[in-house]
């Protein structure tokens, strides 16, 4: 019978064909080989595909050929058993033909083929179902312990994986509990309410509580007056789950009641949907560190010596009461120096000066000290008072005299009875349009003047004294260059000869055509050029224009040329190379000395020093005159007077003054009689007199009924260009 | 397709044994029991979707075997199955008997049962290591023990390397992996592949996180080896014991095999 085995798929039906023709060539009933291969191979069609073998295709038709065998054993063993195909059926699933479908194929295989491939007797059918019966019956206890046993099995390994990864856990977990509890950072842990879970050694440690002391707290039991507000700002954002961490600097206060520092990382931990479960504090205590480095901080902005606030911290506030300022606020610097200290220290000792230095700190301190003022010693005997928030220029005023006042009783050091006295300068103005630096310098300059001005003072910061000196140090500084680049000319003003009124000599005065101030005239700058010293190449700029000009004078109107008449300063005149200088000039613009007057001031002249002295013979023997300029001024040694290489007097145009009809108390009486005397004594002397500040007719009618031989001013002509005299003189021809 | 590729945590959490596990759903459609209610209801939602899933997993379950075979011809004796799975039909120890094994899974439960159901032998261990730490492989004691590095071995990476992403550079794993090897070494690789196959399989795929590659991207995985004939073929068609076994549309498996031999 070659009926295919109901269920098997098409392709397979090619083999199941040429197994049931070959087994029809068998003679049905034998036990020969052939048909059992026949079986097999049939077999292996019927089930291959249906489970999943390791086995090749061969390898799977060999395994069934055993199977075969067994059940063709079974089928004819007498008497009949069927254990071999129960045997069978466990075999099958052992090779893991576990697929129902494979026994399915398998029982209808084994009844319709079986029987065809090895012969079997028609008339024991009933071996054949007890032979199908037992194989599904081995099938499926085999694949029933099967199951089971692969269930337990994957069980197993599920608990032992677990159990694995648990012990991983534990010893993970172990290992984090060892780092929190042995940590020498104190850490601590809080559920999102604030209220602390758990805290190790450290922490506890620091806190100085138990554990179950510290969680009974809540996070915010442990805010601190003097937290910045920053801190539970910070905290807020993380509990509402904003942030995920914060580093600060914390205060926390112990049980015990001491303050402690500490540097405080708080994190959020989030569970697995990102919802924030829990906080951690790790705290580092820098309460030592913060301490020293306090001190470090004191010590580097304090003055040792009178525990007072050093430089850099006066500095530091300044700029602080600058930064935080608002429009309308002032401040004041008082600017304070000790008067004599250098005395105190040379002659009794600096630990004598030291202590004095300490004392007179402690004073300042006692007067001075309310908020918003700090004194500072900013250096050897100087403190300043820097007073925020001033309200007016009163109260620095109010805090100087306060402070004078505070210095006049005496200072005991040891056996000494000091009395000491200060010099303050005051600076006090709107924070707006000023910076630190203005006021620190300001305020050392107005100290300066406090000293100049004599001792025990205060003196209040002027700004136009203080321009004024700034333009006197500009114009000190740019004078040098000015000479080089022709900023300076002179002016003539005419001499002239009261009797007849000729223009006899020319003084020449000099002018400074600065490219920032202006026309300048010679009081803005000579005084500032003899404190320099730069007067002397001036001077020696001006006595060679002057005799250039002469020269011109000289060559154009001969005999009646004008002599030239030049002021010479009192460092001028002390010069050393002034004779030689004077010599050369006169050399190089071929001007006759005789036709050069010099004029010098009393004091010039009248020095005790005998220098100048043989200057003015040296320079009188070469023929140039010499006047003494602003006579009477003075107080000149009138009988001196005719020991000198002298030849004018001009008198001061203040006596002159005098001289004017028009005034009307007397006071011209006793001019004209000082006058007059004046020029009887000139002339007595054998010198020639020159007027100064003559205005009018009048005085000059007067000078010349007085006697007097020349007369210089207004009246005949302002000061002006060498044009002017050309004129003058152009006109007289 | 067994151990989830490396993308496990170190230790699994607790959530992760309520998961179906890649190992024992293929030890399902190879008919075994080595699975949970979770493993067959994964299994069965996907069988929805691709019926032909249990003739994918046995195709190239059967591949592994010839090539294992094939290796133990060539005169390889020894095996790094890396991302071996639950040794239950046919494992490589029990295809090539007369070598040295090292099964290399990152499913801690695959390695807790090929552990107990290889008990204590001298000639196969069992690595519990991610495919992608092969530093970390290649010199574990267990490979130090059981591989000799410089003879000839063969790296089986079976259903493996569709489990890693681009990102992790499968080229580069196997690259190490290979530059560790002695010249003669063998690269055993199967590979899913939506080549020839449009949806539901690509999108089945995706749910799972599978990266399907194509012909041309499975051949260069082979670089820096000699591919051995046939090629990159269909898993049914690399040297089928008879011709019979070539699949009437080797395609519809959806996988690439191929063995390569390093020069």
């Amino acid at each position: 019978m070659s009926r295919p085995a109901k269920g098997i798929p098409e392709p397979r039906r090619r083999h199941l064909g040429l197994a049931a023709a070959a087994g029809s060539d068998t003679a049905r009933g034998t036990r020969h080989g052939d048909g059992r291969d026949a079986f097999a191979l049939a077999w292996a069609d019927a089930v291959v595909g249906t489970s999943y073998v390791s086995m090749s295709r061969t390898e799977v038709e060999e395994h069934l050929r055993g199977l075969t065998d067994r059940l063709a054993e079974a089928l004819f063993t007498e008497p009949f058993t069927a254990d071999a195909a129960r045997q069978v059926g466990a075999a099958m699933v052992g090779a893991h033909f576990t697929g129902t479908e494979t026994l399915n194929r398998t029982i209808a295989l084994v009844a319709d083929e079986l029987p065809l491939r090895l012969g079997l007797d028609r008339s024991t059918p009933w071996r054949l179902s007890a032979l199908q019966g037992a194989l599904a019956a081995g099938y499926a206890e085999a694949l029933r312990q099967r199951t089971l046993d692969e269930q337990e099995a994957i069980s197993q390994a599920v608990f032992v994986a677990r159990d694995q990864a648990e012990q991983a856990l534990r010893v993970s977990e172990a290992r984090f509990r060892a780092v929190f509890a042995e940590a020498a950072i104190g850490m601590g842990i809080a559920d999102m309410d604030g209220n602390i879970l758990d805290a190790n050694a450290s922490l506890l440690d620091m806190f100085g509580y138990s554990l179950e002391e510290l969680t009974r707290r809540n996070v915010r039991d442990f805010m601190h007056a003097e937290d910045a507000a920053s801190v539970w700002r910070l905290y807020d954002e993380l509990v509402s789950g904003q942030r995920d961490h914060f580093r600060v600097e914390k205060r926390f206060e112990r049980s015990d009641g001491e303050v402690i520092w500490t540097h405080l990382t708080a994190s959020l931990i989030r569970d697995d949907e990102g919802r924030p479960t829990y906080q951690v504090a790790m705290i580092e205590d820098v309460t030592d560190r913060h301490l020293l480095q306090d001190r470090l901080r004191y010590q580097a902005l304090h003055d040792p010596l009178t525990g007072l606030p050093n430089r850099a911290l006066f500095l530091e506030r300044l700029a602080e009461a600058f930064d935080s300022a608002a429009e309308e606020d002032r401040i004041g610097l008082c600017y304070l120096d000790l008067d004599g200290f250098k005395v105190i220290n040379d002659s009794l000792g600096h630990d004598v000066g030291d202590q004095l230095l300490v004392a007179v700190g402690q004073r300042l301190d006692a007067c001075v000290s309310a908020p918003g003022r700090l004194v500072a010693r900013i250096g050897g005997d100087e403190f300043i008072i820097l007073m925020e928030r001033s309200s007016s220029t009163r109260d620095v005023v109010a805090i100087a005299d306060h402070v004078l006042a505070a210095l006049e009783a005496p200072i005991r050091v040891r056996e000494h009875e000091l009395s000491i006295s200060a010099s303050i300068g005051l600076v006090e103005r709107s924070i707006v349009g000023t910076t630190p630096a203005d006021v620190m310098r300001d305020a050392d300059i107005t100290l300066y003047w406090a000293k100049a001005d004599g001792k025990a003072k205060w003196a209040l910061f002027d700004p136009e004294r203080n321009a004024r000196e700034v333009a006197r140090f500009t114009l000190s500084t740019t004078m040098p260059a000015a000479i080089e680049r022709g900023e300076f000319y002179l002016d003539y003003q005419p001499l002239v000869r009261l009797c007849d009124g000729q223009v006899v000599g020319a003084e020449a005065l000099v002018r400074w055509h600065h490219p920032e101030f202006g026309l300048l005239a010679p009081d803005r700058f000579i005084g500032l050029a003899e404190e320099t010293g730069q007067i002397v190449p001036l001077g020696r700029w001006v006595l060679r224009q002057a005799c250039h000009q002469a020269r011109l004078w000289q060559d154009r109107f001969g005999s009646r040329a004008p002599f030239i008449s030049v002021n010479l300063a009192v460092r001028q005149s002390r010069d050393p190379g002034l004779v030689a200088d004077v010599a050369k000039i006169l050399a190089d613009t071929g001007v006759e000395a005789t036709r050069l007057q010099l004029e010098l001031t009393e004091s010039a002249i009248m020095g005790t020093a005998d220098e100048p002295l043989d200057a003015l013979r040296a320079l009188s023997a070469m023929g140039v005159r010499i006047a003494i300029d602003d006579f009477g001024t003075g107080y000149s040694n009138l009988a001196y007077l005719r020991h000198l290489p002298v030849h004018e007097l001009k008198i001061a145009g203040s006596f002159v003054e005098g001289l004017r009809a028009s005034a009307s108390d007397g006071s011209h009486v006793v001019d004209a009689r000082i006058v007059g005397t004046l020029v009887s004594l000139a002339h007595a002397l054998g010198l020639g007199v020159t007027a100064e500040g003559v205005e009018t007719a009048d005085q000059a009618r007067r000078l010349d009924d007085i006697g007097c031989d020349s007369g210089q001013g207004w009246y005949y002509a302002r000061p002006g260009p060498p044009e002017r005299i050309d004129h003058i003189l152009s006109d007289v021809r | 397709m067994t151990g989830m590729g490396g993308r496990q945590p170190v230790e699994p959490s607790a959530l992760e044994w309520d998961r179906p596990s890649a190992a024992r759903v293929y030890d399902y459609y190879l008919g075994g029991s080595h699975n949970f209610a979770i493993d067959r209801a994964a299994a069965e939602e996907a069988l929805r979707a691709v019926p032909d899933l249990p003739q994918m997993t046995r195709a190239n379950r059967a591949f592994l075997r010839r090539a294992v075979r094939y290796c133990v011809d060539r005169g390889i004796r020894q095996f790094l199955d890396i991302g071996s799975g639950l040794p239950t039909v046919g494992p490589v120890h029990e295809i090539a008997p007369e070598a040295n094994v090292v099964y290399v899974d990152s499913d801690p439960v695959v390695v807790a049962h090929s552990r107990a159901m290889l008990g204590a032998t001298d000639r196969i261990a069992v690595l519990r290591a991610d495919v992608r730490d092969a530093g970390h492989v290649l010199s574990s004691p267990e490979v130090g023990v059981l591989i000799d590095l410089d003879r000839p071995l063969a790296v089986l990476m079976v259903g493996l390397l569709h489990f890693l992403s681009d990102s992790d550079d499968p080229a580069g794993v196997v690259a190490r992996y290979r530059d560790a090897a002695a010249s003669g070494s063998h690269l055993v690789l199967s590979h899913a592949t939506a080549d020839g196959f449009a949806e539901p399989w690509a999108t089945t795929a995706r749910v799972w996180g599978l990266a399907l590659r194509s012909h041309a991207e499975v051949t260069r995985l082979f670089a820096g080896y000699e591919l051995l004939s046939p090629g990159v073929v269909h898993l049914s068609e690399w040297r089928p014991d008879t011709p019979q076994d070539v699949d009437k549309r080797p395609e519809r498996y959806t996988g690439y095999a191929g063995v390569g031999r390093k020069v």
